[in-house]
């Protein structure tokens, strides 16, 4: 275990930087988003959430696959770079960290997507522990401890200290690049942070959601329940929620013509969109219902089904402060609990 | 940092296509049209099974799942019988051969022909364009005759014009020993003295012997009245096997779009039997 003192952070962002790109929480404008450091920007490591999830740092919003030219009935592809150079991103919150896991469960399976996984290798993760969890904070019920962060290098903050454990073997060899300006730390201090944070998480309001009746093979318990409908009618069909989620991976893939040439580019979709499904024979998910229904199904119960019982929401949160029209995933929990009898 | 790895480790992503080259195209119908397609430097662009499909791109306009008609018996090119029903199928009907497209795949399961279906009597029912993906079985069970046992293809088809591949059925499978080839169309039309009725209909005036094992394809109505009907005559689900649509874009179970329940049409299908069918909830 490390410290270092939080007026030092700066010098520890700069020696981070000059060695590879650092990705971190910075301020903008009041809003707070996982960007590139330089020396102008505000970092803002007391912001519980940022707005977007630092998802697209391994899966970014919209990305070249490759490009295709044609030369008169020949047609030339270049697939593009994989990402090669390594980066680091810092203070990812814990709930964050599992919304990467829950990605690799997909994007890492077989067959592998070379994209994710040159930015997952080239990816140092430094996870933060959440000094304070805020009221629309769950990740206690699928079994994250804020207190406790899983990543490359573990790290705590106090008033006056940054804490700094590295945890894998990527962790620990950036950390012999930095150690220069840390100091050894016994375990006391951050265990005083710890049992603080899990004192907070212990009376947040939706820490004791229940899940029973959720998970691996719960289907068809859950798809014919009327309270569905009661809720879709209010969804906009914004998609606000699907793409500040950190486990959301819904693609489209598209065509941008160039000018000269045709790049085909990844970029992120929703299920909550009416022509999302849509096909030239028709449309299986005709209603807001279903759109609705599949978004919540797909993280309660069939990822669970498809991934030993994983489940592919992390209370991080952002739906539940974000949605315009307060419609959410712990909403969805609490009613199925409190109807459950009826509903089924 | 440790020395990187990855150019060592990848293939080329499978969301990349491959260039492919039109070599033939036949028009079988007023709007279907079968493409030969094979690798520019001659020979087939990967190995499939029977019911696999591949998604065929068109850089700048889009890219769509389709079926591979031909069998993986046949060594020299793989073949597509598309249908012109939308922007990408309005493009490919324009090309010529010569023309190189961009072919990823092969994507999905297949019917089971080295398992399941093996030794058994196998009843075919297509619809229209539903014949594209048993095709690729009919000619695989056609070039490994001794491993099954008779075999019935019923085609129907709106009108005498609409049958697809309807050469090879007269020239080939008719005349195959332990073949039987039904063809109906929906409406009585000059020329034809062949049966005219709804394929539903026309499997039941047949009365096949339930002992059979059935694979059937076409348009969603019809696969819902051909179950009907199978039923009807009694063949149990576990004896029926069709194949699943949706919108597709990875073709790898990643773009999160064509799932039903906690399957994906693209990886964990398209072919799936009809019990498996039963259990998924409601949504195709």
């Amino acid at each position: 275990m490390y410290k270092i003192a939080k007026e030092k952070l700066p010098a520890l962002f700069q020696l981070l930087a000059n060695e590879q790109e650092l990705i971190l929480p910075i301020k903008n404008s009041g809003q707070v988003n996982f960007g590139l450091w330089d020396e102008e920007v505000e970092v803002d490591l007391t912001a519980l959430n940022s707005v977007k999830s630092p998802k697209d740092a391994f899966f970014p919003q919209g990305e070249s696959l490759y490009t295709c030219k044609k030369d008169g009935k020949k047609i030339e592809i270049q697939q593009e770079e994989l990402r090669d150079k390594d980066f680091v991103i810092f203070g990812m919150r814990p709930c964050d960290y599992r919304g990467v896991e829950v990605l690799d469960k997909v994007f890492l399976v077989d067959p592998v997507d070379s994209y994710y996984q040159a930015r997952r290798e080239h990816g140092i993760i430094v996870t933060m522990a959440c000094s304070e969890p805020e009221e629309t904070c769950f990740c206690k019920v699928f079994d994250i401890d804020c207190a406790d962060p899983k990543g490359d290098v573990a790290a705590w903050l106090d008033k006056d200290f940054l804490y700094w454990k590295p945890v894998t073997d990527k962790g620990k060899a950036i950390t012999e690049k930095v150690s220069s300006l840390f100091a050894e730390s016994d375990d006391k201090a951050v265990e005083t942070i710890q049992e603080d944070i899990r004192s907070i998480v212990e009376k947040l309001p939706y820490s004791n959601l229940s899940l029973e009746g959720w998970g691996a093979g719960k289907t068809d318990e859950k798809f014919d329940s009327p309270i569905w409908e009661s809720f879709a009618n209010s969804c906009l069909a914004c998609g606000t929620c699907t793409f500040i989620c950190p486990t959301c991976q819904c693609y489209d893939i598209k065509d941008y013509n160039t000018g000269n040439s045709v790049e085909r580019y990844r970029c992120w979709d929703s299920c909550m969109y009416s022509d999302f499904t849509m096909m030239a024979h028709g449309n299986n998910r005709t209603t807001q219902m279903q759109r609705f229904r599949q978004r919540f199904m797909h993280k309660l119960v069939y990822f669970p089904t498809n991934n030993d019982g994983m489940y592919s929401c992390v209370g991080c949160g952002r739906c539940v402060s974000k949605c315009p029209s307060s419609l959410n995933i712990v909403k969805v929990i609490k009613r199925f609990q409190e109807e459950g009898g009826k509903a089924n | 940092m440790s020395e990187c790895t990855c150019k060592k480790d990848y293939t080329l992503d499978t969301l990349v296509p491959q260039v492919g080259v039109i070599t033939d195209i036949r028009q079988e119908t007023p709007d279907v049209k079968t493409f030969r397609v094979n690798a520019p430097e001659g020979g087939k662009l990967f190995e499939h099974m029977p019911g696999q499909c591949a998604m065929v791109c068109a850089p700048g306009i889009s890219e769509g799942m389709f079926s591979i008609t031909s069998s993986p018996t046949n060594k020299e090119f793989q073949e597509f019988s598309i249908k012109k029903c939308g922007v990408l199928t309005d493009y490919l009907h324009g090309l010529e051969v010569g023309d190189e497209i961009l072919v990823r795949g092969p994507y999905g399961n297949n019917f089971p022909v080295e398992t399941e279906l093996r030794g058994k009597d196998l009843l075919f029912i297509a619809g229209g364009i539903g014949l594209a993906p048993l095709r690729s079985v009919i000619n695989y069970v056609m070039d490994n005759r001794e491993n099954y046992g008779k075999v019935d293809i019923l085609y129907g088809s709106r009108s005498a014009d609409d049958l697809v591949q309807l050469k090879e059925i007269q020239e080939v499978w008719m005349k195959t020993e332990g073949v039987n080839v039904y063809l109906t169309i929906d409406r009585e039309q000059e020329g034809w003295d062949g049966n005219v009725g709804f394929v539903p209909t026309y499997l039941k005036e047949i009365g096949f012997s339930s002992d059979k094992t059935a694979l059937v394809c076409g348009p969603p109505i019809m696969i819902k009245f051909v179950l009907q009907a199978l039923e009807e005559i009694g063949f149990s689900k576990d004896q029926v096997y069709t194949t699943l649509e949706l919108r597709m874009k990875c073709g790898v179970g990643k773009c999160g779009r064509c799932n039903i329940g906690d399957k994906y049409v693209c990886k964990d299908g398209p072919v799936f039997r009809c019990d498996e069918v039963d259990s998924m909830p409601d949504e195709y």
